[in-house]
């Protein structure tokens, strides 16, 4: 039982300091976490800890790829909205 | 005319017929008004004085990345090179590669007096990078001051950490009081190992602010306090704001126009929410004015500045060219020393001058005041004290001179000229953001002429006079069509002379009795 960071992580470290077993550590192009350390915080935390302080919707995902802060969770901005600035937006959310 | 420079204090409207003790012949910024012994420990510090920014040069280093509150007003993914805002930044600094830079632009720049980590995320929240850098600094170059920024979440646990490292300047960004207006601001904060959200949250959050600003004021730290004026969510409230924070003991307080683009990703941007215009936030400087000193020129600065006010270096000072650079790190500090000496020398004595000349014109108010129908020099004030406050800009690249051509200007200072004198009242950009993709890369430097003139007018709303060392046929009579004069006529000049001389030409020619021919497109 592991979360894992996907390519939408913008590598702000807050997870890494925030993480209680040392399981975030830095790869390219975006940090990453050793499954064998991670508990999902179990027993530790109500809630798991780089989850709790991540600030991108959508970089931190169970086992089955759920997201743990889905699109609009975070920000308020609704989706549509989003859809809207269009492209612009979305070359920005790639190269970060 | 000779008339003195208002400070900050308050408006021209009020001033009557005088001027009030103190207030007059300073320096145009809100340093005047500072206690003697607070004065002398900023007066070498970029950011606190619109004179001092063109001498001394501050650089901010990006080693704090992660952030523990979310902003309506920040995006946590952007990153862009052509942008002077807070939170932007390009390269990400280890403590280690931090001082590096640090040392190489204190040797390259030897006016740089302030190091400052502000960010990209909130410096209190990654607390091992960011007193390891300040550690390591004060060891190699002691004479460097440090200073930070915080949203204050985390200030109480490490108010007296930062007193250890003899940090003694810290800013905190505190937007309301009230956690129902918090709740439209910071959407969650990361609180004793959980996200907090809404009303919960801003309460914390504010909690920990007032509290961090006791206890730093407490500890002696000089403490500065930001302010984003987001109109219709914080903008009635920041008054109080300001109150509060001056009876906490903060010495200066710096409300800031909100950014919001939607094209920068925040919730702000993408949801519409407005700026302010320039006359709101001056306004709105003017009404906290009476509480508190204010601070007018924030350039609202990247992360990782470098150099002078309104100038980034950053890019010269990036890792990979930092090998290259070969420094004598000992005789560097001595330079610095040298030349912070010298231009404190001049500050100071220009200082002096000024409290001469005020001293001697509010001699002449005075006798005025008092009846006194035989003094030769009348200053207007005391005759006309009907006369209307008039709106100027400036184009200078520092020295308290006229001395740039109109279509070289990225900002204007912006002045209250009345017939009490010239007060500062902040600058404006012109084209200091980036324009978005259309404009970026290759087309940078080709945005049309035609596009940048009308920012440029768009920008001077509700000033009628811009004073320039040149300018061109066509801008000259573009600016005229929008109720804006062209004025090259002090170019080398004193700013603050030629402002009441232009004044003066107004007046003798009747215009300060008509209302302003941009009164329709004033914002």
């Amino acid at each position: 039982m592991a979360l894992s960071i996907t390519e939408a992580c913008v590598n702000c470290w807050a997870c890494v300091d925030v993480c209680p077993n040392q399981a975030v550590y830095q790869d390219t192009p975006v940090f990453a976490i050793d499954a064998d350390k991670c508990t999902e915080c179990m027993g530790e935390f109500g809630e798991a800890q780089c989850a709790a302080i991540c600030p991108i919707e959508c970089a931190i995902v169970d086992e089955l790829g759920i997201p743990l802060n889905p699109l609009g969770s975070l920000t308020g901005i609704p989706a549509e909205k989003l859809r809207a600035v269009g492209r612009g937006l979305n070359e920005q959310t790639e190269y970060a | 005319m000779d008339l003195p420079v208002l400070s900050n204090a308050a408006p021209a409207a009020s001033v009557g017929g005088g001027c009030a003790a103190g207030g007059c012949g300073s320096a145009p910024d809100a340093l005047a008004h500072l206690p003697e012994h607070i004065r002398a420990r900023v007066q070498d510090h970029p950011c606190y004085s619109e004179e001092a920014h063109h001498y001394f040069a501050r650089m901010h280093v990006a080693v704090a990345p992660a952030c523990n509150i979310q902003c309506n007003y920040c995006n946590r993914k952007y990153d862009c090179a052509n942008e002077s805002r807070p939170g932007v930044v390009s390269e990400l600094l280890t403590p280690d590669q931090a001082i590096k830079k640090a040392l190489a632009v204190a040797a390259s720049i030897p006016q740089m007096t302030v190091l400052g980590i502000a960010g990209p995320g909130d410096p209190l929240a990654n607390p091992e990078r960011v007193f390891e850098t300040f550690r390591q600094l004060s060891e190699k170059a002691p004479d460097i001051k440090l200073c930070v920024s915080t949203n204050g979440l985390n200030l109480p646990k490490y108010a007296d950490e930062i007193a250890r490292h003899n940090i003694d300047h810290v800013t905190i960004t505190i937007n309301c009081l009230d956690p129902k207006i918090g709740a439209q601001i910071y959407p969650w904060i990361f609180w004793e190992n959980r996200r907090i959200r809404g009303f919960d949250a801003a309460a914390i959050l504010i909690e920990q602010q007032q509290k961090g600003l006791e206890m730093l004021t407490a500890r002696g730290i000089l403490v500065k306090v930001n302010s984003v004026l987001i109109p219709g969510v914080n903008d009635a409230h920041l008054k109080e704001v300001s109150k509060v924070v001056k009876a906490k003991g903060a010495f200066l307080h710096n409300v800031m126009p909100l950014i919001a683009e939607a094209r920068h990703g925040t919730y702000y941007g993408i949801m519409e929410q407005r700026s302010p215009t320039a006359a709101e936030l001056q306004t709105l400087q003017d009404e906290c004015a009476g509480d508190m000193a204010m601070m007018r020129h924030c350039r609202q600065c990247r992360a990782d500045a470098v150099g002078l006010l309104g100038e980034d270096r950053g890019a010269e000072f990036a890792l990979d060219k930092l090998d290259a650079l070969n420094i004598d790190y000992d005789s560097a500090m001595r330079r610095r020393k040298e030349v912070r000496t010298a231009i404190i020398e001049q500050l100071e004595s220009k200082r002096e001058a000024k409290a001469r000349t005020a001293a001697g014109v509010n001699a002449v108010i005075q006798n005025a005041a008092d009846g006194d129908a035989t003094t030769p020099i009348m200053p207007m004030s005391t005759v006309k004290n009907a006369l209307r406050p008039v709106l100027m800009a400036v184009a200078t690249t520092g020295h308290n001179l006229i001395n740039q051509h109109f279509g070289h200007a990225r900002e204007f200072l912006v002045y209250e000229v009345s017939s009490a004198g010239a007060r500062f009242i902040g600058h404006r950009k012109t084209d200091l953001y980036c324009g978005g993709s259309e404009q970026c890369g290759d087309e940078l430097g080709g945005v049309p002429a035609e596009t940048t003139l009308e920012r440029t007018i768009t920008a001077l709303a509700g000033c009628e006079v811009v004073l320039c060392s040149k300018i061109g046929y066509e801008p000259w009579s573009r600016l005229e069509q929008a109720g804006i004069q062209p004025n090259g006529e002090h170019a080398m000049e004193d700013i603050e002379t030629a402002l009441c001389a232009v004044y003066g030409e107004m007046d003798a020619s009747g215009k300060l009795a008509e209302k302003p021919a941009s009164a329709a497109k004033a914002a």
